[in-house]
């Protein structure tokens, strides 16, 4: 159980980057990855609402949706979900965290349609019905290890471009476009990792 | 028909259970607004340059409307928001403070030289990074302009290796404080004064090598200091603008000329 947990976690991280190897929440990812504190602070909230979103969807999915035939309407359900979720988190963090709430301006709302929320959200119930023992606390640890995947992508990539900032860019590629190449460089890096959890994956294990 | 029927009533429940789950949230966590603070912060320049002090302008207005600020502090601002903010505060207006920002160092070309032919990047922020600078002096100004770059009012000039700041163009935002790798931009007040206008910490010998007017801390400026406003640490001269009368007599005494009169001018 323990191992099989580990190497979810791991996978959601690294080969399973949200960012990096699956291409969900570029938005925030190009959006908010100038500063150091502003990535950890989005991706924070990312990693909170996505594990709270998890929690919820998957129950409600398993015992509502599910045993009424309802599965059709699991991408309007989840994304509704979600929404209030973000707004709760919005509420939360207007109350008891300013600061970060100001410094993530925009881009909290927009987590409400943040694709990575509602792929992490999806992509578990899938692994469910592949895995027979991928259950509640996988699921959980899955969406933890995605969030902290989507960090360590953005502190990365935050990285990287207080280098880009200094450095003497071509005038036609100042900008996003350089700021996509280096993403792309930045995620074919991450290609190194696939196959890295394979061996402990397998439906066998769980 | 049933799915139908069960589908809306499973989804229109979720969004009633959401809904009134968030109006409950949003009334018990509810953050109380200063509407007096909002109205001032509307009147601010909006620069959040920091220099009243406090954490940019919603941080200055929060204190104004709580009375625990004056107006007057905002220098971007100037006379006009000062008195804007103190008539909707309904107290006098008072004088405000301008500050200017001065570059204090003298190395142009005719004092001191370049160590290096420099072909980077035209910034000082690169430079810096390359044996410590441009200049022989690694103290000084290396007049790459990254200072006059993120200057907003087009105050800051780099002429004859040295950027200089123009007061009238100034408003005290700040930027180019930050933007100096070497720290050699500060603020003065906006009044006739004795200014050190160098930043090399070496000793005299050393400093005498890499430019004319390098203040060598001699402490003949502060020995004749009547006011005790110079202060000379790590061989470098210092003067405290609010001792400062204006006397001259440091000027008088210094040998290599790093001591200059600022003027300063009257803004409105």
């Amino acid at each position: 159980m323990i191992k099989s947990l580990v190497a979810v976690f791991l996978a959601a991280i690294l080969t399973e980057n949200y960012v990096l190897s699956k291409f969900l929440g570029i938005c925030p990812f190009l959006g908010v990855s100038k500063k150091l504190n502003t990535a950890v602070g989005m991706s924070t909230a990312v990693t909170f609402v996505m594990v709270l979103a998890t929690a919820v969807t998957w129950p409600i999915y398993k015992y509502i949706l599910e045993p009424n035939g309802l599965t059709y309407l699991e991408t309007i359900v989840f994304i509704l979900i979600i929404a209030a979720l973000v707004q709760l988190v919005e509420i939360v963090l207007r109350k008891f965290v300013p600061s970060l709430y100001q410094a993530l301006g925009i881009y909290l709302p927009l987590i409400t349609t943040n694709c990575a929320v509602l792929g992490v959200t999806m992509l578990v119930i899938q692994k469910g019905e592949t895995y027979a023992s991928f259950g509640y606390v996988h699921a959980l640890v899955n969406a933890l290890g995605s969030g902290l995947g989507f960090m360590l992508a953005m502190v990365l990539f935050a990285g990287v471009r207080s280098r880009l900032e200094s450095c003497d860019i071509p005038k036609s590629l100042r900008g996003l476009p350089i700021t996509l190449i280096a993403a792309s460089l930045v995620a074919v890096s991450f290609l190194g990792f696939s196959g890295l959890v394979d061996g402990l994956l397998p439906g066998a294990l769980f | 028909m049933d799915g139908i029927i069960l589908a809306v009533l499973l989804v229109g429940g979720i969004g009633l259970i959401a809904g009134v789950g968030l109006a409950i949230a949003s009334i018990v966590m509810a953050v109380p607004r200063d509407e007096k603070a909002d109205a001032i912060e509307e009147l601010l320049p909006g620069a959040n340059c920091g220099a009243c002090g406090f954490s940019g302008c919603a941080g200055y207005a929060a204190a104004l409307a709580k009375g625990e600020a004056k107006p007057g502090l905002c220098s971007p601002g100037g006379k006009e928001v000062a008195d804007r903010v103190a008539a909707l505060l309904g107290v006098s207006g008072g004088d405000v403070e301008y500050k200017t920002a001065l570059v204090h160092c003298m190395g142009s070309y005719d004092n001191t030289t370049d160590k290096m032919i420099y072909k980077g990047q035209k910034s000082c922020a690169a430079a810096a990074q390359l044996f410590g600078g441009v200049g022989s002096c690694p103290y000084g100004c290396m007049g790459l302009g990254d200072c006059a770059a993120v200057c907003e009012y087009n105050a800051i000039t780099v002429c004859n290796g040295v950027a200089c700041i123009d007061p009238a163009k100034c408003r005290g935002c700040s930027k180019c404080v930050a933007a100096c790798p070497k720290h050699l931009i500060s603020f003065v007040p906006m009044k006739p004064q004795a200014v050190v206008r160098c930043s090399n910490c070496d000793k005299g010998g050393e400093t005498r090598k890499v430019c004319k007017t390098g203040c060598i801390g001699c402490m003949r400026c502060a020995k004749a200091c009547e006011q005790g406003a110079v202060t000379v640490t790590n061989f470098l001269a210092k003067v405290d603008p609010a001792k400062c009368t204006n006397c001259g007599k440091c000027r008088e005494v210094c040998p290599q000329g790093c001591i200059t009169l600022f003027e300063g001018i009257k803004k409105q």
